[in-house]
C-alpha cells in the first residue's frame, strides 16, 4: 500500500526538539570577525559626512563608508524596474528610508561591534518624506530625480472598455487598503562567509540557495563556480527570505567582506534590524467597482490597484501583475478591468509575503461580492454559488488558465460543516435582541495561483552502497518539511521503507541546480521531479537487475510492496534494493542506480472557502473570532499532517491581518511599530482553533496532482474574517471597516455610521 | 565577574563581563546552541530555558543573576536520549515547522504543565502567551500540550 496521503510524522522534527537545528548563527566559524551595520535614523535625508573616528578608536574595530566599498548598487531585480531606483549597498550622499546602512562596522566581537555602531556620527541635512503612496503617485517630490517619477511600475489592463458597466442593473464601489504587514519569521536573517582558494562560501538564512547565488556572484564579479551557498535550517522564511529578488544587501556586503579583508565574516540581525530590512508586504490600495443585474448575476468588474514598494523597487514592484491575473477570483465576470501603479515612498521595501498579490486580489473581489449582494438583497453564499466558474479547463478575463476546481462544492462542504442556517437563525436571534454582542457571519471564496511562474525544478536520485536512497533537490524546506514528503514520494516509486530515504538541499556545490521554494511550488515541481528521477533510477535498476538475473530487463518488475526486482511471474529469484546495491557496488556499477529529473510544471490553482464567525461588542469595537472554518483544496496530497499543518500557520497570518497586524509609519517615516512590542504578532491568547477540511481535486498540470498549499490559509481567511466584521455591523448601516479590524477601527466604522 | 551555576546537570564555575545576558551565555559560552535569540524585546520567547523548575526568558536575566541557580535548557530535556513527553507530543501532533520558536515552546509548556497539569484550552492558550510562533497558528501547539498533559507530562 502506498505512503502517500498517510499522516507520517516528519523525520526533522527531531534536531529541533532537542536543540540541534543548525541554523546560520549556530553555525562554529574560527577566526570570524563579527559585522554591525549602522542604519539611517533618518527617513530621507543628504548625507554630509560621516566621523568614524570615536568608533575607530576602539580596540579591533574597523569602519567602512561607502567610498570604501567599490561595488554598483543592487538592482533593481530584472523585472523591468526603472535602473534608477537601484539601492547602494552603502548609502553614499542620500538615505531614503529609517534603517537604510550608511556604514559597515567589523570587529572581533559582537559586543564591540554594538558599541562602535553606537559611536559613529552621521551628519545629515533632512529632506521631504514622502510615506503616503497617494501623495507618492502625484511626482511632486522625487526619490529619485534622475527617474523623473516615483512610479516603479505598472500593470496596464488588456484594454479599455468604455463600456464595462453597460447593461448593469446596479453597481457598488468601494475601496479596501490591504494593510502593510512585517512578514516576521522567527528567525531573523544570518549569514556567515569564508573566502578560501579563490571560492566564496555564504551560510544564508534563505529560500533560494541556487538564486542567491548566481545574484551575488554576479555582484561581487565572480563566476557562480566560484560561489558555494549553503542553506542550512532556516527559521521561516514567508517569502521575505527570496534574498535575490527582495533588495536584501546585507548578504552581499557580507561576502564581498570575506573576500576583501581574507578573514571569515559573520551577521546576525537584530528583530528590530529585520523588522526595517527584511521586506514586508501587502500594501496596496485596492479600489474597485462590480456590476450585474438584479437577479444577482455579476457582469462587470473594474479594479483599480495603487501599491507602494517601499524606497527601492523589487519582487514587491511587480506583485500587481498577480493581483491583476486572479482579481476576478472564483467568478466568471464577462467584463473584467484591472490594472495597477506601483509607487516608491520612504519606506522599507515591499517583497513577498505569503501571498504575495494574490490575498490583495481576493481581499478585493470578496468584499465586493458581499457588497453587491446587500445591495440586491440576496444571501452572499446565494451570490457567490450563481457565479462560480463550474467548468474547466477555465480561461478568465484577465488570462488565467484555471487548470482544476470544484468551488460550489468547497462552499456547500463549508456552508455545512459550520452549520451555516443556524449561524444565521442565531445572528437574528441577537439582532432582535438588540443587545451588543452581535454575530457576524462572514464567507470567502478564493481561488489563487501556485508555481506562478510555471518554473522548473531539479530533482536527483542516488541509491546508496546500503540499498537507501538519497534525494537531491533544489527546492528548498524553512520549516515545509521537505525531507519527509519528498522522502515519502520517492519512497514510494522505489517501495523502499520512508527511514531509507534521505533528502539533501540547501547546498549549491551538492545539488546542481534549483530555484528554492517561494509561491508554493514546492511538491508540485519539486516533488514531481523527485518522483520522476526515483522512476528512472527503477527503470535503470530493471537493466542491472536483467544483467545478475540474466533475464531480459522488460520483463523484470519490482514489487513495491518488498522493495524487491524479479522476473514477471516468477517471484524467485529476486533482489531486494540492498542485494543489488551491494552486488552493484562490487562491480563498479552503483553509478547506474542514479538519475535526475528536471519538471517544469506549469501554475495550478488552489481553491476553497472559508467561514467566519465573528462576535462584535458594537460598544467598544472589539471583535472575537469565535469560528473558522476552512474547506482548503489543494489537489492530491502527499502527506495530509503536513498539508494542514501549513492551513493552520496560513489561516493564522490571514486572520492576523484581518484583526491585528499593521505595520505604520509616522509621517516623518520614523517606524512606529518597529519591533515585537509594538508590532502585533498575535500569540496563542489571540487566535482560536481552526476546524480544517480538506478536499482533493486533483490537477492535470503534474503526475502527483498537487497543488501548493502554503498560501491558501491566508488567501482565503482574511476575507472571510473582514466579511464578517462588516456583517456584524451591517445593521448599523457599516458597509467597510478599515483593517485590521481592531477595537479602534471598528467603534471608528461604527461611530461614522451612526454620523 | 565570577559566577557559579548548574546548566543540565553540569557545574560550571565562569568568568562573564556583567552585561552578558544568560542567553549569550549559554550560546557562546557554554556553546549550548539550542537555545534561540529570535527578537530584541523579550517579546518572542524562543530562548525560554527554566531557571530553579521555572520557565524564564534567557535574554530578561543577565549571567550574572543565574548565580547559585540551576539551568535547565532543551539540551538538558531529553533523558538518557529519550525525549521528554512534550517533546514527544510535539512531534506527534506536528507542533513545529520551522522549529526556531520550538526550544522555546517546549520549555515553556513543561513550565507551564508542572503549575498545572491539567489546564483548559484557555490556560494553555494564556500561559503560552509569552512565546511567539509564524508557522503553526497555535493549533497544533495547543493539541501538543493538552496530549502532554493526557500523558502526564
Amino acid at each position: 500500500m502506498s505512503i502517500l496521503g498517510n499522516r507520517v510524522l516528519r523525520s526533522e522534527d527531531d534536531r529541533f526538539l532537542r536543540g540541534r537545528g543548525t541554523y546560520v548563527e549556530n553555525l562554529e566559524l574560527e577566526g570570524a570577525a563579527s559585522v554591525t551595520f549602522v542604519r539611517s535614523l533618518m527617513a530621507h535625508a543628504r548625507i554630509n559626512g560621516i566621523d568614524t573616528s570615536a568608533a575607530e578608536a576602539i580596540p579591533g574595530v574597523r569602519v567602512l563608508t561607502a567610498d570604501d566599498v567599490p561595488l554598483p548598487a543592487f538592482g533593481p531585480p530584472p523585472f523591468g524596474l526603472p535602473p534608477a531606483m537601484g539601492r547602494p549597498l552603502v548609502a553614499k550622499d542620500v538615505v531614503r528610508l529609517v534603517g537604510e546602512i550608511v556604514a559597515v562596522v567589523v570587529s572581533d566581537d559582537r559586543a564591540s561591534g554594538t558599541d562602535a555602531a553606537e559611536l559613529v556620527m552621521v551628519d545629515y541635512d533632512p529632506l521631504p518624506v514622502v510615506v503616503d503612496p497617494e501623495e507618492s503617485l502625484r511626482d511632486e517630490l522625487l526619490l529619485f530625480p534622475e527617474a523623473g517619477t516615483n512610479v516603479a511600475g505598472r500593470t496596464a489592463p488588456a484594454a479599455h472598455a468604455e463600456d464595462l458597466f453597460d447593461g448593469c442593473e446596479v453597481t457598488v464601489s468601494g475601496t479596501i487598503v490591504s494593510q502593510r504587514m512585517a512578514p516576521c519569521p522567527l528567525e531573523p536573517r544570518s549569514t556567515a562567509a569564508a573566502f578560501e582558494d579563490g571560492r566564496l562560501t555564504l551560510w544564508l538564512s534563505t529560500q533560494t540557495p541556487h538564486q542567491d547565488r548566481d545574484t551575488i556572484a554576479g555582484m561581487l564579479g565572480l563566476e557562480p563556480a566560484q560561489v558555494r551557498v549553503i542553506a542550512p535550517d532556516v527559521g521561516g522564511g514567508f517569502g521575505a527570505k527570496v534574498i535575490f529578488a527582495s533588495g536584501l544587501t546585507e548578504e552581499i556586503l557580507v561576502g564581498w567582506l570575506a573576500r576583501e579583508l581574507g578573514r571569515p565574516i559573520r551577521w546576525t540581525e537584530t528583530r528590530s534590524e529585520s523588522m526595517l530590512s527584511l521586506p514586508h508586504g501587502r500594501a496596496m490600495r485596492l479600489a474597485y467597482t462590480i456590476g450585474g443585474a438584479k437577479d444577482g448575476t455579476i457582469l462587470a468588474y473594474k479594479l483599480d490597484v495603487l501599491a507602494d514598494c517601499g524606497a527601492y523597487p523589487t519582487l514587491g514592484a511587480i506583485l500587481t501583475g498577480f493581483t491583476q491575473l486572479m482579481s476576478s477570483g472564483v467568478y466568471a465576470i464577462p467584463r473584467v478591468e484591472a490594472e495597477g501603479t506601483t509607487v516608491v515612498t520612504n519606506t522599507t521595501q515591499i517583497g513577498a509575503f505569503r501571498g504575495a498579490g494574490r490575498p490583495e486580489a481576493i481581499q478585493a473581489i470578496e468584499a465586493a461580492i458581499d457588497r453587491f449582494a446587500d445591495e440586491v438583497g440576496m444571501d452572499p453564499a446565494e451570490v457567490r454559488k450563481l457565479n462560480y466558474v463550474g467548468e474547466f479547463p477555465h480561461k478568465t478575463a484577465t488570462g488565467a488558465q484555471y487548470d482544476s476546481g470544484d468551488y460550489a462544492g468547497a462552499l456547500e462542504l463549508a456552508l455545512r460543516s459550520a452549520a451555516y442556517e443556524d449561524l444565521r437563525a442565531e445572528q437574528k436571534r441577537r439582532r432582535d435582541e438588540g443587545g451588543t454582542k452581535q454575530l457576524g457571519i462572514g464567507l470567502s471564496s478564493y481561488v489563487e495561483i501556485t508555481n506562478p511562474l510555471g518554473e522548473g525544478e531539479l530533482g536527483e536520485v542516488e541509491i546508496t552502497p546500503d540499498g537507501g536512497a538519497i534525494v537531491r533537490t533544489g527546492s528548498f524546506s524553512h520549516g515545509q518539511g521537505h525531507e519527509t514528503s519528498f522522502a515519502m514520494i520517492v519512497a514510494d516509486r522505489l517501495g523502499l521503507p520512508f527511514e531509507k530515504v534521505t533528502v539533501h538541499k540547501g547546498d549549491t556545490d551538492e545539488v546542481a541546480s534549483g530555484t528554492g521554494t517561494y509561491g508554493s511550488k514546492s511538491t508540485q515541481i519539486g516533488g514531481t521531479a523527485s518522483g520522476e528521477a526515483a522512476t528512472t533510477v527503477v527503470e535503470q535498476a530493471k537493466q542491472l537487475v536483467a544483467d545478475y538475473l540474466e533475464a531480459n530487463p522488460q520483463d523484470v518488475v519490482l514489487d513495491l510492496g518488498l522493495g524487491r526486482f524479479h522476473v514477471a511471474g516468477t517471484p524467485d529469484p529476486s533482489l531486494s534494493w540492498e542485494e543489488l546495491a551491494s552486488r552493484a557496488e562490487g562491480d563498479g556499477r552503483l553509478a547506474e542506480l542514479k538519475a535526475s529529473h528536471e519538471f517544469k510544471g506549469a501554475p495550478t490553482f488552489p481553491f476553497g472557502t472559508h467561514v467566519a464567525v465573528v462576535e462584535v461588542d458594537t460598544e467598544t469595537g472589539q471583535v472575537e473570532l469565535q469560528r473558522m472554518v476552512c474547506v482548503d483544496d489543494a489537489g492530491t496530497i502527499v502527506n495530509p499532517l503536513l498539508a494542514e499543518g501549513q492551513v493552520h500557520g496560513g489561516v493564522g497570518i490571514g486572520v492576523s491581518q484581518a484583526l491585528y497586524e499593521q505595520f505604520t509609519f509616522g509621517e516623518d517615516g520614523t517606524p512606529l511599530t518597529g519591533n515585537l512590542t509594538t508590532y502585533a504578532f498575535p500569540s496563542a491568547a489571540e487566535l482560536p482553533s481552526w476546524e480544517t477540511i480538506e478536499m482533493e481535486t486533483p490537477t492535470p498540470a503534474n503526475p502527483l496532482g498537487a497543488k501548493g498549499i502554503g498560501e491558501s490559509g491566508t488567501i482565503g481567511a482574511t476575507p472571510a474574517v473582514y466579511n464578517a466584521v462588516v456583517d456584524a455591523l451591517s445593521p448599523f448601516g457599516v458597509k467597510h471597516v478599515d483593517m485590521p479590524a481592531n477595537g479602534e477601527n471598528v467603534w471608528r466604522a461604527i461611530e461614522e455610521a451612526k454620523a | 565577574m565570577k559566577i557559579s551555576l548548574t546548566v543540565n546537570g553540569t557545574k560550571h564555575e565562569a568568568d562573564v563581563e556583567p552585561r552578558t545576558l544568560l542567553t549569550y551565555f549559554l550560546r557562546e559560552q557554554l556553546g549550548l546552541k539550542g537555545t534561540n535569540v529570535g527578537c530584541d524585546t523579550s517579546s518572542c520567547g524562543a530562548c525560554t530555558v527554566l531557571i530553579d523548575g521555572v520557565s524564564v526568558k534567557s535574554c530578561t536575566v543577565l549571567a550574572v543573576q543565574a548565580d547559585g541557580s540551576e539551568v535547565t535548557t532543551i539540551e538538558g530535556l531529553a533523558a538518557d536520549g529519550q525525549l521528554h513527553p512534550v517533546q514527544q507530543a510535539f512531534h506527534e501532533n506536528h507542533a513545529l515547522q520551522c522549529g526556531f520558536c520550538t526550544p522555546g515552546f517546549v520549555m515553556a509548556s513543561v513550565s507551564l504543565l508542572k503549575e498545572n497539569p491539567s489546564p483548559s484550552e484557555e490556560e494553555i492558550r494564556l500561559g503560552l502567551e509569552g512565546n511567539l510562533c509564524r508557522c503553526t497558528g497555535y493549533h497544533n501547539i495547543l493539541r501538543a500540550v493538552q496530549a502532554a498533559a493526557r500523558a502526564g507530562a
